[in-house]
């Protein structure tokens, strides 16, 4: 079994601030995990926050006028500017507070987008904000494409993943690239904090927003999404499946904080990539050759981390 | 709580059309959407609070007894909250016409 | 009085975006506006300006950096050319709907392609719809003044939309020409301390930037077209106290030589100068010519123009850009629109010349002037518009 913070006390969920600056009556559909992380995600940062968002499926949930969900200040440009916006927004504040119109307050610098709004179209403006070093945090909550539009395929779509513009046809079966690499992406700006997270293991999330929103300068938290409608499952394993993406090493839980990396939370032995699978509309298509594929480079990943881990050890 | 007018003339909406009522999106009810809805079964609920933290919609709230009921005017009955109870206090119960 | 300095145009705006206390600039390289981010950097690394520059990787990060600035109520400053404009162009027509007073310097270069840095004003035309505020600068101590025209105008609480300040590519930006600065306590009078209407802060959340439903997106445009057109009362009563400041009066549309004239050139820009000269030596030689130089081009000045040109018979109208398959240039197509119920309907003639930094002396528009003479008596609707100057027939 897994040994991560969540399971050594269950009544730990209790520590946890009932306030939710996300509020309800929000038009995410059913079992939705990226609602789920972003309700975590205003658990942790609390309400001195100004969030910037990128247009993408928590925006048009959260935001369909005249209604919001936000109990903090929300500011939505466009899509791939997520990270330039919040660059203004920190920019700004920061001289008001200098000049002194606006009396000192710490306060957390969000920016938020989804996979498509960060390895794809945002990737420019978020390479940008990281190397001007900007005190910020940015959260890319990826659900592995362009759910919002109806479920095409992004750079984070996972290899073999079946999309309306990577379908799984007779001749090209899904997906045909690996999944981008965003969190190594965004450690490789040097940046003091990188994490990856999940919604289905909600201390270790509020743990790492909280440590983000911290540190000075730049961080970058990458959350698995799990999306039941694009995924295709049911929306009861919204949970779980993002457990189990962690526990077959799909998706390992780390950090890297000034360069050094570590594991949170160890798994002794990966679990089988087909228990993730096949739970997974999306990945019903595949030929035993590609779910082997699959394990073999999913293996092949943890190990990259692992080794990342040792040869950062004592730094 | 007040309800948010949907037929403001363009001379009543604030400049650049921003909202000014945080969070407001609590008076809709997307309780509607559901066809099943958890029931809690007080008897074996530990009250560990994991159904609480991982409903997307928070729309599960804790009583006063210190036990977590779900408020069916937001629920959209995902099933989340059944699925993850580690006592399996709650099952998914059809709704009725 | 300030000091009265020669600086090369851009220096001089630069000079002027100080003295706006300015708290933000986004700022990216591109030819022809590139001299005024570099002077700019320089005040600002020099302890000289109180802002942070902020070098961005795009345009379009520029005016996206600009957004998030103004929405929390700082003062936020920019200037691109053509390419740059056109990449940033989804973020300058949202940042008009947010309502949020940005002002920006636009060195007016041709759009591509061909490629070219050179001057002309395809570049503006290609937003002559975007909700901005616009107006022409044309000379160096227009430029200066205008900026702090431009944030006091922008950030006034019933106008609260953002500002665009066009200047002629190189023939404009590049030149030295004398400048009178303002005197500290001058600008302190004229521009107050930005306070916006709404600002992104945690002691009072708002949301900006949500979903234009169907049932809100109609009011929220009219909620947005309204306050540019009255915002000319501001604009007018912004250029009388400028006046009452600094002695220097300015006008939606100038005029020069206007009053008795059967023939008015129209111009945009720093051509008026030029032209100037072209109406004196038409003067002359006998002929009844003068010029207009439209100073606001959005929200258009409609009252001010018909009432110049209400006497005239014949307009020449220099278009520097071009709407292809249409009729003519924009300048000219919106023209003969403003005066399409008016009694008096002069002839229009459209010249599209100096196009990407082609010269135009004072010769051409003299010559410009005889070939408008021959195609109003000729008055065929073939002869509307004419790309001047071009080789080939």
């Amino acid at each position: 079994m897994m040994e991560i913070v969540e399971s050594t006390n269950v009544y730990a969920y209790k520590l946890i601030t009932k306030k939710d600056y996300f509020a309800p009556g929000h038009r995410a559909c059913q079992g939705c995990a990226e609602a789920l992380a972003v309700r975590l995600v205003a658990k942790a940062l609390g309400r001195n926050v100004i969030v910037s968002s990128a247009t993408g499926c928590m925006e048009i949930i959260s935001s369909p006028m005249p209604y919001t969900s936000w109990r903090v200040p929300w500011i939505h440009v466009a899509f791939e500017n997520a990270a330039a916006v919040a660059s203004g927004v920190e920019a700004g504040m920061k001289v008001l507070m200098r000049k002194g119109r606006v009396p000192k307050k710490k306060m957390t610098f969000l920016a938020m987008a989804g996979d498509g709004g960060t390895s794809d179209i945002g990737v420019q403006a978020l390479s940008g904000a990281l190397e001007r070093g900007h005190d910020f945090v940015y959260i890319c909550y990826d659900n592995e494409a362009y759910m919002n539009t109806g479920i095409q395929r992004s750079s984070a779509t996972p290899f073999g993943a079946a999309t309306t513009t990577s379908p799984a046809g007779k001749v090209i079966p899904g997906q045909v690239t690996w999944k981008k690499n965003m969190p190594e992406i965004a450690a490789a700006h040097n940046i003091p904090y990188v994490a990856t997270a999940c919604p289905s293991y909600p201390i270790d999330l509020i743990t790492k927003v909280k440590k983000a929103a911290k540190i000075k300068g730049p961080a970058y938290v990458h959350i698995l999404s799990v999306c039941p409608t694009g995924w295709r499952l049911p929306v009861e394993l919204s949970v779980k499946a993002g457990r189990l993406a962690v526990e077959t090493g799909v998706f390992p839980l780390y950090e890297v904080e000034n360069g050094r990396y570590k594991f949170t939370g160890k798994i002794e032995k990966l679990r089988p990539v087909k228990e993730y699978l096949k739970i997974q509309g999306r990945f019903r298509h595949l030929s035993e050759e590609m779910i082997d594929t699959i394990q073999k480079r999913v293996v092949e990943e943890y190990e990259k981390v692992k080794k990342r881990v040792k040869m950062t050890e004592g730094d | 709580m007040t309800e948010t007018r949907q037929d403001l003339t363009w001379q009543e909406l604030e400049v650049g059309t921003v909202l000014t009522t945080p969070g407001n999106s609590d008076e809709y009810k997307t309780g509607d959407w559901r066809s099943i809805r958890p029931v809690v079964d007080s008897k074996k609920c530990i009250k560990c609070g994991t159904c609480y933290i991982f409903c997307p919609d928070a729309a599960i709230y804790e009583t006063d007894e210190g036990f977590f009921e779900a408020n069916l005017f937001y629920c959209k009955g995902c099933g989340i909250c059944a699925n993850e109870c580690p006592t399996h206090a709650i099952e998914m119960v059809e709704e009725e016409e | 009085m300030g000091k009265r300095i020669g600086l090369e145009v851009s220096l001089s705006a630069a000079e002027a975006v100080k003295m706006a206390n300015v708290d933000c600039i986004a700022a990216y390289p591109i030819t022809p506006q590139t001299h005024i981010v570099e002077h700019l950097s320089e005040l600002v690394n020099n302890g000289e300006l109180d802002a942070e520059f902020i070098p961005v990787e795009s345009e379009h990060s520029a005016m996206s950096v600009s957004a998030g600035v103004s929405a929390v109520g700082a003062r936020a400053f920019t200037c691109t050319s053509s390419q740059g404009l056109a990449l940033m162009n989804e973020i300058v027509h949202i940042v008009a709907s947010m309502r949020l007073p940005v002002v920006m310097i636009l060195a007016n270069r041709s759009m591509s392609g061909p490629i070219s840095i050179w001057n002309d004003h395809t570049d503006v035309m290609s937003i002559r719809d975007c909700g901005w505020i616009q107006v022409f600068a044309n000379n160096g101590q227009e430029v200066f003044d205008h900026v702090l025209f431009a944030y006091k105008v922008a950030e006034d609480k019933n106008v609260m939309l953002p500002f665009i300040i066009n200047i002629d590519g190189f023939i404009l930006t590049h030149v030295i020409e004398p400048v009178e600065f303002w005197d500290q306590d001058q600008v302190e009078r004229y521009l107050p301390n930005f306070e916006p209407v709404h600002r992104l802060h945690p002691d009072k959340p708002v949301t900006m930037g949500g979903v234009g439903m169907p049932t809100i997106f109609s009011e929220a445009k009219v909620a947005q077209d309204e306050p540019l057109k009255q915002s000319k009362s501001v604009i007018i009563s912004a250029w009388k106290e400028l006046g009452d400041i600094v002695g220097r009066y300015y006008k939606p549309i100038e005029t020069y030589r206007s009053e008795d004239a059967d023939t008015l050139f129209i111009t945009q820009g720093s051509y008026g100068e030029t032209v100037s000269m072209a109406v004196d030596a038409l003067r002359e030689e006998g002929k009844s010519v003068g010029l207009i130089m439209d100073r606001l081009w959005r929200p258009f000045p409609f009252d001010e123009f018909r009432e110049a040109v209400s006497q005239a018979k014949n307009l020449i109208v220099i278009d520097r850009a071009i709407s292809y398959g249409g009729q003519g240039g924009p300048l000219a197509i919106d023209l003969r629109s403003v005066l399409y119920k008016e009694k008096n309907q002069p002839n229009i003639t459209n010249f599209i010349c100096g196009l990407a930094g082609r010269d135009v002396t004072i010769d051409d528009f003299k010559n410009m002037y005889q070939k408008a003479m021959e195609k109003v008596k000729k008055h065929t609707r073939e002869e509307d518009f004419e790309y001047y100057g071009v080789r080939g027939k």
